[in-house]
């Protein structure tokens, strides 16, 4: 008798939950948040999550979008692609979706068709298919302020920088050591092209996703090729072995640069050494200068409803989860002006996107100076003019240390299109034009 | 022609043409090698005593350093912290043994394999129910360093100019310690001897008065230990998060290669795979395919021996009766 | 009394030898089918069709896949997940290869469309048999060892195929036709004029097309088992030596196992690729699915059809309807004071709960959830009378 009673308890809970979420308020603005809180990409994964959900709080303290209140649930992906689909199938259907963002490269990849049909805005923010920012191609899918492939190109220009000159490139290795993993493979194409235009050498170092702790052979190997530098397109428990080898090997960590995912305060402390000079690339400031985090902690935090610990509010990647709620709240007030102020369907958001004109002034006026770029999307461009800037750890925080490092668009915007070319044919996708 | 001249000249060559770098994979192979065979004994010493093949070792490796990392990280003092790891890793696997492997018993291997894979998923979850999902450091101010034979004197005057890692050193010293100590107790305590008696018969052992079930909680407990010690090693090198539970399966090519119920068989095999696997991605792995081949070369290694010794290389010959 | 076996006659041969003997076993599987097919589509949402019942379907034919080796012929594999993902890619080499019949034939299939039905338009339907039939032969290859290894340290080989398919697939860019991350975006295809893969097809066709091959996979796993194949396999199983001492060929029978056991994994990599997740990529093939795969059929019952269903059921919807079952409770558990649950907890609670019930299954029924229903038909052949 019991277990019949557990059962149908059971089945009646169940039944419940599928059927709960049909009901929602008509004036809301929905964000499906695909996070990761546990597993090996915890540490990064948590702080991206509440700087999202803090944002999106602050909005809603303050009044809202034009008076559009913000709703929002997580579901955990583990930064698993079929845990991503799942969440974003259960998700997609629970109100009016502002945008998706997955955080995940593989997850990304498998959306790219999903966000077509339903008509949701995929916004990968400096990660996922490169190949997107070519719009005629992808309508759907936005990844300003900077794709994989400019960043490759930014931070080759730094080390060109440092080399003296292009020439002085010539018979130099740089090193790449990344997650093997779509995410890491991402930016090869791109180096491939610049080893064979400038003569360095490119070494390729995978990481496997399933020992990303176990490094050892790739170290013992950089130490011997000992190669002019390395970049690093790590992430989760990847990065902090990475620069605890690196450190133990004593490679010059000033020649050592992080992508903008493998440089956050959690990769280093993650790794138990000191690690002072490790470089990292960025498209936002660091630090909690701007006026949008004293209005977090007065607003939200103090409020006794702040989402992760206070500590971390002004680091790296809870930063980047700010940026990237505050882009989709740009969205849809830009979105706003067009079409009145109600919760937006994925067309109008996606309208939004596409006509995003985020200029300094701007900025300053969200109190956000530092903590986005401003960025100019168009229906060809999806990803704005890309610039990043360097940031260097010196054993206890990151400082920046130079100024806006450009993208080479004149490299990566034709493999953009190519790539983009392959994508439609295969697919038999017509690209639209963009008049 | 070329052929040879890529994968075999190449690659040996190398070796020929630098000798330090040889010797220098060797010793990190063989820390990679004794971490394996940690965790590889965990599996032997059950599978021995109870020819249950223990899928969560790598889980309960990972449990154990949890609660390690989690209680330095509340401020208790590292010898109370691994005190209470350890008392907690004996509690695991006493209940383990009575919870879920007892009302298995006359089931079938493959079965009871099953149920250590459901074991493992229990345990990565409780423990990250209990603390926190986030990767952790387990510091107890074990050596972490890295010695450059260059900066002594005496390798300097040897022309040597390796590097070693102290954490491959202290896995090889533990390795070693934990194998002379599991010698010692099964060979010469009361408990020990008792164990080798249900490990060669159960009935006959139960016939001369040996209390099989307190012997498998014995059992268990002793392969908790044996967790714990390789928890401690493996939290020098990295931070504590969930991949660690995949060391649990390249435990198993070395217990292919050492047999499934010998100790001494679990290291050797530990520092075959180990030191053949990063010799392969040094030299042929990373320049000539690409990289990564570690997923991959432990496991193909240990299928090829067993197509010329099926019951590995120190297993007991299987004799098949109709 | 409900499940009456008695008063059933077989007249002629042929019916002695059907699937299903009894009329009220048939009624019942026709019955469940027509729901599946007619009920089902129409009552349930978009979010039950796509991510709860396809990927139950296509799991069920992996399974079915599996218990063909490991339930029928006795043969431990860890390498599912590596057949399902060489599924996945050879699809894709395949359908962007030879989009059409025309462009490997040089000829043109007739174009006739019947309100919407084409049936001349079957070449996605080629193009997984030809995926099914690589992956038999490299299955087939990669069982050679089985002639001489046995048990777990078959599974070993098994798991060096695992790792070692999914390097090669992330090492060699020809897989994903030189793709810059690795992964290959799945082409939608059509199916006698429906489209039914890709985000843009209807759900409902999705769901039809892999219910359709689903039941397909159950018939013929169901049919090879009761003929010689199944035979010398179930022989093979029970006691090596003594099947190949009344004559039958363990090398035929082992390796025949693993051509037909890889056939049908194959196949539901490659609709996993193409029908769930838009995209190939190696990361949707891990040692974890090996697990999974090999949990439905030793918690659904090692060698019956229907312990693959039920344990692929099991084992995809468990920790979906946990997740979202929890997730629900969320203001019942403020209700008693706990506080919101925060996804992290739930997904270490889902990890538990999951892991908790393997055991507890095995532990009460380690035949499978299959014996349940033996159990049960017992229970119905005596019911109200049980002595």
């Amino acid at each position: 008798m019991k277990k019949t009673w557990i059962a149908s308890a059971a089945a009646a809970v169940i039944a419940g939950a599928l059927v709960a979420p049909a009901a929602t308020a008509q004036e809301e603005q929905y964000f499906p948040l695909l996070v990761y809180r546990t597993g090996p990409y915890a540490a990064n994964g948590a702080q991206l999550a509440n700087g999202q959900i803090d944002y999106l709080k602050l909005v809603n303290a303050k009044g809202g979008v034009n008076g559009v209140m913000l709703k929002w649930e997580e579901c955990e992906t583990e930064y698993n692609t079929d845990a991503g689909v799942e969440c974003y199938e259960r998700l997609k259907g629970n109100g009016k979706v502002a945008a998706v963002s997955p955080f995940s490269t593989g997850i990304t990849y498998a959306l790219l068709e999903k966000v077509v049909a339903d008509q949701n805005v995929l916004f990968s923010m400096g990660y996922g298919r490169t190949s997107a920012a070519d719009g005629r191609v992808f309508p759907w899918v936005f990844n300003f302020p900077a794709t994989y492939w400019s960043q490759a190109t930014s931070i080759m220009k730094y080390i060109i920088e440092q080399e003296g000159g292009v020439e002085n490139l010539n018979g130099k290795t740089i090193g790449l050591v990344h997650l093997d993993h779509p995410y890491g493979r991402e930016p090869i194409p791109t180096l491939e092209t610049l080893s064979k235009d400038m003569g360095f050498e490119l070494l390729l170092y995978p990481v496997p996703t399933t020992s990303m702790s176990d490094q050892k052979s790739i170290w013992l190997d950089i130490r011997r090729a000992k190669p002019d530098w390395i970049m690093m397109w790590g992430w989760g428990a990847m990065n902090p072995t990475a620069i605890k080898e690196a450190s133990l090997i004593r490679y010059p960590m000033d020649h050592f640069i992080g992508n903008w995912w493998a440089a956050a305060e959690v990769d280093v402390r993650g790794s138990g050494v000191p690690a002072e000079g490790y470089l990292g690339a960025t498209f936002h400031d660091v630090g909690d200068a701007a006026p949008v985090f004293a209005e977090i902690k007065e607003k939200v935090v103090a409020a006794g409803n702040g989402t992760g610990p206070e500590s971390e509010i002004g680091e790296v990647l809870y930063n980047r989860g700010i940026a990237n709620a505050a882009f989709i709240v740009e969205a849809m007030h830009t979105a706003m002006a067009e079409f009145g102020n109600k919760a937006l369907s994925g067309e109008e958001m996606q309208w939004g996107f596409e006509h995003l004109d985020i200029t300094d002034e701007r900025i300053a006026e969200l109190g956000l100076t530092g903590v986005i770029p401003p960025t100019k999307v168009s229906c060809e461009n999806h990803e704005g003019s890309p610039a990043i800037k360097l940031q260097r750890w010196d054993g206890s925080k990151w400082t920046i240390f130079t100024d806006w490092i450009p993208a080479m668009n004149d490299v990566v915007r034709p493999l953009v299109e190519a790539d983009a070319a392959q994508y439609a044919q295969e697919n038999g996708i017509t690209p639209r034009t963009c008049e | 022609m070329n052929f040879v001249a890529t994968y075999l000249l190449g690659p040996f060559g190398e070796m020929i043409a630098y000798p330090p770098g040889v010797l220098e994979t060797v010793i990190a192979g063989l820390g990679n090698g004794f971490l394996y065979a940690l965790v590889a004994i965990g599996f032997v010493i059950i599978f021995k005593s109870s020819s249950v093949f223990n899928f969560a070792q790598g889980a309960m490796v990972f449990f154990a350093a949890l609660n390690f990392a989690a209680m330095l990280k509340l401020g208790v003092p590292w010898y109370l912290a691994g005190a209470f790891s350890l008392l907690v890793m004996v509690v695991l696997a006493f209940t383990v043994e009575r919870v879920v492997l007892r009302p298995l018993v006359g089931q079938d291997g493959l079965s009871l394999f099953m149920a250590t894979i459901g074991v493992s998923f229990f345990i990565e979850g409780f423990g990250e129910a209990l603390w926190g999902g986030d990767p952790k450091l387990l510091k107890i101010g074990l050596p972490e360093d890295a010695i450059f034979t260059i900066d002594y004197p005496w390798g300097e005057a040897l022309g040597l100019d390796i590097i070693i890692q102290e954490s491959d050193l202290l896995a090889i010293g533990v390795g070693l310690v934990m194998v002379l100590g599991l010698y010692v107790f099964f060979q010469y305590s009361r408990v020990g001897r008792a164990l080798r008696a249900v490990a060669d018969d159960h009935t006959a052992s139960m016939s001369i008065g040996i209390p099989l079930n307190q012997m498998w909680v014995v059992v268990w407990a002793l392969s908790g230990f044996t967790a714990f010690v390789a928890a401690t090693v493996w939290g020098t090198k990295i931070q504590i998060e969930p991949t660690v539970i995949n060391l649990a399966l390249k435990a198993l090519p070395v217990l292919i290669l050492g047999g499934l119920t010998s100790i001494p068989g679990a290291v050797i095999g530990g520092c075959i795979i180990g030191v053949s696997e990063l010799m392969f991605e040094t030299y042929w792995g990373q320049p000539l395919f690409g990289g990564a081949t570690t997923e991959w070369f432990a496991f193909v290694l240990a299928a090829f021996f067993l197509l010329f010794r099926p019951q590995g290389l120190f297993g007991e010959k299987i004799i098949e009766r109709v | 009394m409900l499940y009456r076996e008695t008063g059933v006659f077989h007249g002629s041969y042929a019916e002695d030898q059907r699937v299903f003997k009894l009329p009220l076993d048939r009624y019942a599987v026709w019955i469940l089918v027509l729901i599946a097919f007619l009920v089902i589509p129409l009552f349930a949402s978009n979010y039950v069709l796509t991510d709860l019942l396809t990927p139950f379907l296509i799991m069920s034919i992996a399974a079915l896949g599996l218990n063909v080796l490991t339930g029928y012929c006795g043969q431990l594999s860890l390498g599912t997940g590596a057949f399902m993902a060489l599924g996945g890619f050879m699809t894709y080499k395949l359908v962007t290869s030879f989009p059409t019949a025309g462009a490997l034939f040089g000829i043109q299939l007739p174009e006739i469309s019947i309100l919407g039905f084409e049936p001349f338009d079957i070449w996605f339907f080629v193009m997984l048999v030809a995926t099914g039939l690589v992956t038999a032969v490299v299955g087939l290859l990669f069982g050679l060892p089985s002639l001489k290894i046995k048990g777990l340290y078959l599974a070993i080989t098994t798991l060096a195929a695992q790792f070692f398919l999914l390097w090669l697939f992330i090492k060699v860019p020809w897989f994903t036709n030189y793709s810059p991350a690795g992964i290959a975006p799945a082409p939608p295809q059509t199916l006698f004029g429906f489209s039914v893969t890709g985000a843009a097809s209807p759900v409902v066709n999705r769901y039809l097309f892999v219910l359709a091959l689903t039941i397909i996979a159950a018939l013929a796993v169901k049919n090879l088992a009761r003929c010689s194949f199944g035979r010398s396999w179930m022989a093979i199983r029970d006691m090596d030596i003594a099947a190949e001492i009344i004559g039958i060929s363990p090398t035929f029978a082992k390796l025949s196992a693993f051509a037909f056991s890889s056939f049908l994994i194959g196949i539901a990599g490659a609709l996993w690729a193409f029908v769930k997740i838009n995209s190939v990529q190696t990361d949707a093939y891990g040692i974890l699915v090996s697990f999974q795969v090999l949990f439905m059929v030793i918690i659904g019952g090692l060698g019956t059809v229907l312990g693959s269903f039920l344990g692929a059921a099991f084992v995809v919807l468990t920790p979906i309807l946990l997740n979202i079952g929890l997730t629900a409770m969320n203001p019942l558990f403020v209700a008693v004071g706990f506080g919101t649950i925060s996804i992290a907890m739930i997904k270490h609670i889902e990890f538990m709960v999951f892991g908790s019930l393997i055991i507890f299954f095995l532990i009460v029924e380690p035949h499978g959830f299959a014996r349940l229903w033996q159990i049960a038909k017992q229970k119905l052949r005596t019911w109200p009378f049980p002595y």
